[in-house]
């Protein structure tokens, strides 16, 4: 077996850079899980990644996430010893000891979860989570599209309450079951998903998508160190395409059902001058439109980043005059399959339109 | 409707009477370590250009240092900094995302205590009034003069803020004090750096109103007194006392304005070159743009609004050094004409 990989402090810096662009707009700032990652590491803390492959059939991993409304998240601060505390007390009902810890979605703060639950525990992360970026509904996961059991569903607050979901009847249902139970806590909760076997994680799991957005992030930093254009060197290292360059001229949001919802519409610069292009999101980017005309959709990748900085801009960030560059990255093959689109393509977002790669 | 605007930079302090739209006169004089000796200089000489003046109706003041301060790293008042939301947020107390430097500056007591409240609107834990005592008294016996509190929740439910004041006027009726929830929105790091700020230059701000009444008494000035806010409109010096990070950037919206009036132009990059910063700001329709988003202010992330305007730490008086080659930020700032080579200075 191969040893485990130690995560550097400036690796840290580097997957909260990628995670947010890995966001496609949701998923919410790394910023105070990256705070908490300092400090833990300021204390000594070294949080190691472990090969999926080298995960046994029967190794039992915890899925993680901070679950709840960004908003919340921005006054009641994410801490690590909560997310450890929902990977502890699944142990407790499992009556079984983790063997590594993985993140529910790699697209925004949620990344960085399960770091700080390792770091607390001293359990390795495991390189993979189960969507490949980020998605709003409990139904939008690899696992979901597999068909794996979706309980028991651990959940705990800051003060002494705890939650277990113990059976579902649907994913639906557990998305429903769980969110009642977070909205009673405040809307902020940790979050330990259905345990996963380690057969299921290798078989079912999005693999090395930690690395790769660590690696997406030293790709920013490089350029930027570099004088480089970022967004260049993203499309480049992620065979990714530029759809437009623009200015944000008109925001339209709205927090309905849970969900962050809204439209953006942006004018062109530079190449793109004289043409538009719309975007909508429900918490992610879903649809985006040149001139009227469908020409991306989920879930292919789409990235709104500060045309100068490369810095990744969340739906809850957007802002008029703005100048950004659109760009798609590719999906995870699994999502791009019939059953995969079921769950997360344009339909599921409620948009009539037959899924059409930009990389097909 | 006569009106005196008085711009006190780190280097010179500019006066001008305005009769409605029409500059009558502007004079242009050092700014004094007193801050009080120039602007009565400064009046003095406008007056006297202009004698008879005639009534006054409001005189009104921008300054650029609340921000000289924080830039720079001086005059700044030590707090204590009361946070109320555990058991929520207890990993990352306050000062957590300030630059190490200003925060051993600025970092007194660090006081963390249980309350704040939900979205909804519901207590997260009740409120530990028996704690703010105690830390009351602490902060007391520490002599800190100055403490900033910050409640989860606080802009939906001010309460545990409130009741947190009410306790520190008693146990230490001399220390100023800032509530959260006066200055911030959603966003309880960024609100609470807003608010250890403020209540870092609440000092300085009592200094400097104080010393602008005093300079126009001396001058023989009945006219109200304002200073400029971040967004281009003006408040009492009585509220810019309480508040001076209101004011923070009121020295660069003075001259964004200034420049919108002058040229006539309301769409407009206004670059304003002073003695210790140079502040590139965008005017729309006359008024400054404000940044909507974060605002790092002396490398503390904050979200109050704020003009969008790059500063860099260079100026008419940056101090040159050569071990290592640096330019700035620091600046002779007012003593340019006695420390500046071009004018005769010694080096450093």
């Amino acid at each position: 077996m191969a040893p485990l990989r130690p995560v550097s402090a400036e690796e840290i810096e580097s997957l909260a850079i990628g995670a947010w662009i890995l966001g496609t707009g949701g998923g919410g700032s790394p910023y105070l899980a990256l705070l908490n990652m300092r400090a833990l590491y300021r204390q000594g803390a070294v949080v190691s990644l472990i090969d999926p492959l080298d995960l046994a059939d029967d190794d039992l991993v915890a899925v993680v996430s901070n679950m709840g409304a960004p908003l919340v998240g921005q006054e009641r601060l994410t801490d690590p010893r909560t997310i450890a505390r929902a990977v502890t007390m699944m142990e407790e009902y499992l009556g079984r000891r983790f063997r590594a810890i993985m993140s529910l979605e790699i697209g925004g703060g949620n990344a960085i979860q399960p770091f700080m639950a390792a770091a607390t525990l001293d359990r390795p992360v495991v390189d993979a989570d189960c969507m490949g970026r980020a998605f709003p509904e409990a139904q939008m996961t690899s696992f979901a599209i597999h068909d794996l059991c979706m309980y028991p569903l651990m959940l705990v607050d800051v003060r002494d309450n705890a939650v277990v979901v113990a059976r579902a009847a649907s994913w639906k249902w557990m998305e429903r079951l769980s969110r009642t139970a977070c909205v009673a806590v405040g809307s902020i909760a940790a979050t330990c998903k259905a345990p996963r076997t380690g057969k299921e994680v290798r078989e079912c799991g999005i693999l090395y998508s930690t690395s790769k957005a660590i690696r997406l992030g030293q790709t920013v930093q490089a350029a930027r160190r570099a004088h480089r254009d970022p967004i260049e060197a993203i499309i480049e290292a992620e065979r990714g395409q530029l759809l437009f360059t623009g200015k944000i001229a008109d925001v339209a949001r709205r927090a309905t059902e849970g969900f962050m919802r809204g439209t953006a519409r942006v004018d062109g610069l530079g190449d793109c001058r004289g043409q538009r292009f719309a975007l909508a999101f429900q918490n992610e980017f879903a649809v985006g439109w040149l001139d009227g005309a469908p020409r991306v959709m989920t879930p292919d990748l789409i990235c709104v980043m500060d045309t100068v900085s490369g810095e990744a801009i969340g739906t809850e960030t957007l802002r008029y005059g703005q100048r950004v560059s659109v760009v798609v990255l590719p999906a995870p093959p699994i999502l791009l399959t019939p059953k995969g689109l079921e769950h997360v393509g344009p339909r599921a977002f409620g948009y009539d339109l037959e899924f059409k790669s930009v990389f097909a | 409707m006569r009106r005196i605007g008085i711009d006190v930079g780190g280097t010179n302090t500019d006066a001008v009477l305005l009769d409605g739209d029409t500059v009558v006169h502007a004079v242009k004089t050092p700014t004094t370590a007193d801050v009080t000796t120039g602007i009565t200089t400064a009046l003095r000489e406008l007056l006297a250009a202009v004698a008879p003046a005639g009534p006054i109706d409001a005189v009104m003041i921008g300054t650029t240092h609340f921000t000289n301060a924080v830039v720079q790293r001086r005059d700044l008042t030590r707090v204590a900094a009361v946070r109320i939301g555990l058991p929520a947020s207890a990993s990352l107390p306050p000062f957590v995302d300030w630059p190490e430097d200003l925060a051993a500056l600025v970092r007194g007591e660090v006081v963390m205590l249980e309350g704040g409240h939900e979205y909804d609107g519901r207590p997260i834990v009740p409120f530990d009034k028996t704690g703010m005592r105690d830390a009351a008294r602490r902060i007391r016996a520490a002599g800190i003069a100055s403490v900033a509190i910050a409640s989860v929740f606080s802009p939906l439910n001010a309460e545990c803020e409130t009741r947190a004041a009410a306790i520190l006027r008693q146990e230490c009726p001399d220390a100023a004090v800032t509530l959260s929830h006066e200055l911030g929105r959603i966003g309880l790091l960024e609100r609470e750096n807003a608010t250890l700020l403020n209540a870092a230059l609440v000092g300085l701000a009592r200094q400097t109103t104080n010393a602008f009444t005093e300079a126009l008494e001396a001058s023989g000035l009945a006219a109200p007194l304002y200073l400029t806010q971040n967004d281009g409109t003006v408040m009492l010096a009585a509220t810019a006392q309480a508040f001076p990070v209101y004011s923070f950037a009121s020295g660069p919206t003075n001259s964004m304005r200034g420049a919108a009036f002058l040229s006539g132009l309301s769409d407009a990059i206004v670059i304003d070159v002073g003695g210790t910063t140079t502040d590139i700001g965008s005017l729309r329709r006359g008024f400054p743009r404000e940044a909507n988003n974060v605002v790092d202010v002396g490398g503390v992330r904050t979200l109050f609004r704020m003009p969008d305007l790059l500063s860099l730490g260079l100026g008419g008086g940056s101090l040159v050094g050569d071990d290592p080659l640096r330019v700035g930020p620091r600046s002779v700032g007012y003593r340019l004409v006695d420390e500046s080579r071009v004018f005769g200075g010694e080096p450093a």
